[in-house]
């Protein structure tokens, strides 16, 4: 029986803390984010051990990696955490870019800003954040932030914003002509004032939105293309917009500890993660792209043909790679966040 | 007792008493409601099925979890009660002495601290215990749980022991008992619904801790909340719903069992 | 007491709390060391902190630095969650005690053998997960949900009321979540109360009020503070139900702090700001204390 097995493992573990059987692997990583199935392909090819551990923000698990002792092989930060794990040291230099499958990686993900060459890391999903819009409720053009931040009559009081400080600040940025983590007073003072005023015609910040959409709860939000895709299967009105003053792109990367223990097993994960038919699990679990050429055709019809997932050229290229802004911007950004929120 | 003047009753607190009963199962009959939702949301109902039942059963992930919860709780409750009616001991009796107000700020400090600095701090405490002796196992979850419980098993603990009847003690110290044995037959079963309390609270504060769970844990120690919490973000299923349904019927067949035996006891 | 007997009362005194202060110095008040050190520290440029001594976190609890104009102000973002914070924590004890004094009353008037099962009946719902519980008050509230529903088929209203996302929700779900804490001390107090108190108050011809408020009250009373404090104090710091119930449109201390620790990377200011938290708990600890004590000596 399952809880029994479950029992026993506990127990081991209560007398032995966490032991370091051979032919193990301690992947730390965001919750509900690591596909089952391709996890118990790994173990069956490799006979390794997988266990999970769940995190729900990058700065927990910068964190806890940080402190040390924790126990992990494998972490998987966003782009803008990479930078900050590298120069902190807690990132293992394990080379993916001399492993077998790197051939698969899509070119575009090569040279990235917060891993150039791919040193340390390996995509493991990417994204957008745009405008979710029910179109049933505003017919007009969906791609851009003024249905968020000057919103529309009929959009007023059903919008919800995730509450992702960088995403919102960045989004507002751009949309008010502001570069990439600005500093730039002018621009600053305008989007503070802007935000507070918008804040009135929103209903909630807050995640787990995909129902409230499709229910119709929600009629307009800052959101996740992924997400925002989950809604549109269960209501067609749902559609994505992407502000063509400029959005945010994130990817998510995995990659080894600096102090990890099971070394090896880490690295043929990272090659396996990069085979196109493991790609396409991850992505068929996770619901977003995964920066591995070919893994299209593995995908499941709903996500390759998602226009969420595959947006058209001229708006992909008003997409900002999100980057570590500098501390001063940081802390700038947290006291408009603050006064946003008081 | 019942007939013509009850002198224990007061006018409409039966009615609030009842009331209250009523609005703390509201939410509980909706969470098992939910667990039979065919669709994804744990608060949007689109039908019948056993489909997060099924896949709860199928998630180890969440089993381990679950499980895990459930003893760190225990042990908790265990080692912070035992604490609590010792030092609610030592506190109540004989009035007042010298550092009795540091010792009563200390045991409600961890009341007074936000989860997160506390979370932060043992982090980083015990990441260095961690590293000296290499042992991770969960010792250090249990132990943080039992300080953060200790306030709640205390303070009924304490609300029961003041002003308790010495008098049936003293009488059974004249009678030359042993400490120990005046406590055990004296003291332990006046105090015994102060215990009781103090217990279940300790217990269910600790199944619910999330913050300080989730900056100690180390690999492979999530408890069902921070399993949660790594959803939170993303999509939150009613598979908890089912493992909670499922733990709240093993529940209610537990005292529905102790009812019974204690009614046949008598 | 003679003296080698209150030697021996201070001995045994301080084993009984052995055990406590061990697991109190080694997981709370210990690492909170940390924490004060912390407060004194520089922030390092993406969380953590440099060892560079600095008051600048204190400072910023009160004041803070206008970026726009540079004028140095006092911070009322912060004054204003403070204040926020503070007063839903006040209504949050006052419901559960409007909600909990009664019910713990009527538990603790029902035949003995039956009193532990009215308490398990209590604190029964909460054991399953705190979220699972809040995202369930979620639905209730909902505009959808089911106490409009109920509202609108009664014809009571004509359209949904908007309660999620506002502070009654948060109001509602925190009251919910500390009814226990509040409940359970009471009990215990009321348990091994002594009805023939009661009756003397009846003899005498008093009213149901005038016992409620001359006898029971008072003998309830330590139930009702340690209740009180529970409910509270982790009020203040809660974190989980203003996010869900609140829409997170406002902050608490709890989300203001732990903001401080994420994305906001300052963990001085988290620090200091806590420590400027425990510190108005503690005072008003301190002086209950203090009061309380009093009154036990006088009655001893």
């Amino acid at each position: 029986m399952k809880l029994t097995r479950s029992f026993t493992v506990l127990a081991a573990m209560a007398v032995a803390g966490a032991a370091q059987a051979e032919g193990s692997l301690n992947i730390y990583n965001w919750g509900n984010y690591t596909s089952p199935e391709m996890i118990e392909k790994f173990e069956q090819e490799y006979d390794v051990d997988v266990t999970i551990t769940d995190y729900d923000s990058n700065d927990t698990a910068l964190a806890k990696i940080k402190a040390g002792g924790h126990g992990f092989d494998i972490v998987v930060p966003s782009g803008t955490y990479v930078p900050i794990f590298v120069s902190e040291g807690l990132l293992m230099e394990s080379k993916p870019n001399e492993m077998e499958n790197f051939k698969h990686m899509d070119p575009v993900w090569v040279d990235v800003d917060f891993d150039p060459g791919r040193n340390y890391t390996v995509p493991w999903q990417w994204g957008t954040v745009g405008v979710t819009v029910n179109t049933s409720v505003y017919e007009g053009d969906i791609h851009t932030a003024a249905l968020l931040f000057e919103p529309p009559e009929e959009l007023k009081g059903k919008i919800n914003i995730i509450p992702e400080m960088m995403d919102v600040m960045s989004t507002a940025i751009y949309y008010k002509g502001g570069e990439q983590c600005s500093m730039d007073r002018e621009v600053l003072k305008e989007v503070r004032d802007m935000l507070v005023e918008a804040k009135k015609d929103w209903l909630s910040m807050d995640y787990g939105n995909i129902e409230k959409f499709a229910k119709g709860d929600l009629a307009a939000g800052l959101n996740w293309n992924g997400a925002s895709m989950r809604s549109r299967l269960q209501n067609e009105d749902i559609a994505f917009g992407l502000p063509k003053t400029g959005y945010p792109v994130w990817m998510d990367n995995a990659a080894i500890l600096a102090d990890a223990q099971n070394v090896e097993n880490a690295k043929l994960f990272l090659n396996f993660i990069m085979a196109p038919e493991n790609a396409a699990m991850l992505s068929n679990f996770a619901k977003y792209a995964n920066g591995i050429a070919g893994s299209a055709e593995f995908m499941t019809e709903d996500l390759s043909s998602a226009p969420e997932i595959n947006p058209s050229d001229e708006l992909k290229a008003a997409g900002v790679l999100s980057k570590t802004c500098p501390p001063e911007a940081q802390k700038i950004y947290t006291a408009i966040w603050t006064e946003l929120q008081k | 007792m019942a007939k013509g003047f009850d002198i224990r009753r007061q006018t409409g607190f039966a009615t609030i008493a009842m009331a209250c009963f009523v609005i703390l199962y509201l939410p509980i009959v909706l969470l098992v409601v939910y667990s039979f939702n065919a669709g994804t949301s744990v608060a949007i109902w689109e039908g019948f099925s056993w489909r997060w039942y099924v896949s709860a059963w199928d998630n180890d992930q969440v089993q381990a979890a679950t499980v895990r919860s459930l003893v760190i709780a225990f042990w908790a409750t265990l080692i912070a009660t035992t604490c609590a009616v010792l030092a609610a001991l030592a506190t109540t009796r004989q009035g007042s002495f010298r550092g009795y107000t540091l010792i009563f700020a200390m045991i409600n400090q961890p009341l007074m601290v936000p989860e997160i600095v506390t979370a932060v701090a043992l982090l980083i405490f015990f990441a260095m215990i961690k590293v000296a002796t290499g042992y991770t196992g969960l010792f250090y979850l249990i132990i943080a749980h039992s300080a953060f419980c200790l306030p709640f098993a205390y303070m009924p603990i304490r609300a029961r022991l003041q002003g308790m009847d010495l008098s049936l003690e003293h009488a059974a110290m004249d009678l030359y008992g042993t400490p120990w044995r005046v406590f055990r037959r004296v003291t332990l079963p006046q105090l015994w619904p102060g215990i009781l309390a103090g217990a279940m609270l300790a217990f269910v504060i600790s199944l619910d801790d999330v913050v300080i769970t989730e900056f100690v844990k180390s690999a492979g120690q999530d408890t069902l909340p921070t399993y949660m919490l790594g959803q939170l973000r993303r999509v939150v299923t009613p598979e908890v719903n089912a493992i909670s349904t499922a733990l709240l019927a093993i529940s209610v067949v537990m005292v529905m069992g102790f009812f019974f035996l204690s009614r046949t006891k008598k | 007491m003679s003296d080698a007997a209150a030697t021996r009362t201070a001995r045994s005194r301080w084993l009984l709390l052995a055990p406590a202060l061990a697991v109190l110095i080694f997981a709370a008040s210990g690492p909170l060391l940390i924490v004060l050190v912390y407060s004194f520290l520089t922030p390092g440029d993406y969380g953590g902190i440099l060892w560079e001594f600095s008051t600048d976190a204190w400072f910023n609890v009160v004041f803070e630095q206008d970026f726009f104009t540079e004028e140095v102000t006092l911070a009322d973002a912060h004054l204003s969650i403070f204040w926020r914070s503070i007063k839903l924590s006040l209504l949050t004890a006052f419901l559960t005690f409007v909600f909990g004094f009664p019910t713990a009353y009527f538990i603790a008037t029902r035949p003995k053998d039956k009193r532990d099962i009215w308490m398990l009946l209590i604190i029964i719902p909460f054991w399953t997960n705190l979220l699972i519980r809040t995202f369930a008050i979620m639905e209730l509230i909902r505009a959808e949900g089911a106490i409009n529903s109920v509202l609108l088929a009664l014809g009571i209203i004509d359209e949904p009321i908007q309660m999620l996302f506002t502070e009654f929700a948060i109001l509602l779900g925190m009251a919910y979540v500390y009814l226990p804490l509040m409940v359970l001390p009471i009990y215990a107090s009321l348990e091994r109360f002594d009805f023939t108190l009661v009756e003397a108050g009846y003899d005498l011809y008093a009213s149901r009020w005038r016992v409620l408020r001359k006898v029971i009250f008072p003998l309830a009373k330590p139930g009702v503070i340690a209740g009180s404090i529970l409910v509270f104090v982790p009020s203040l710091g809660a974190y989980v139900t203003p996010r869900v119930l609140g829409g997170g449109k406002q902050l608490m201390l709890g989300n203001l702090i732990e903001l401080q620790f994420g994305a906001g990377r300052n963990w001085p200011l988290g620090a200091a700001l806590s420590l400027t938290l425990l510190a108005i708990v503690m005072v008003a600890l301190i002086l209950y204390v203090r009061a309380a004590g009093n009154e036990e000596v006088r009655h001893g």
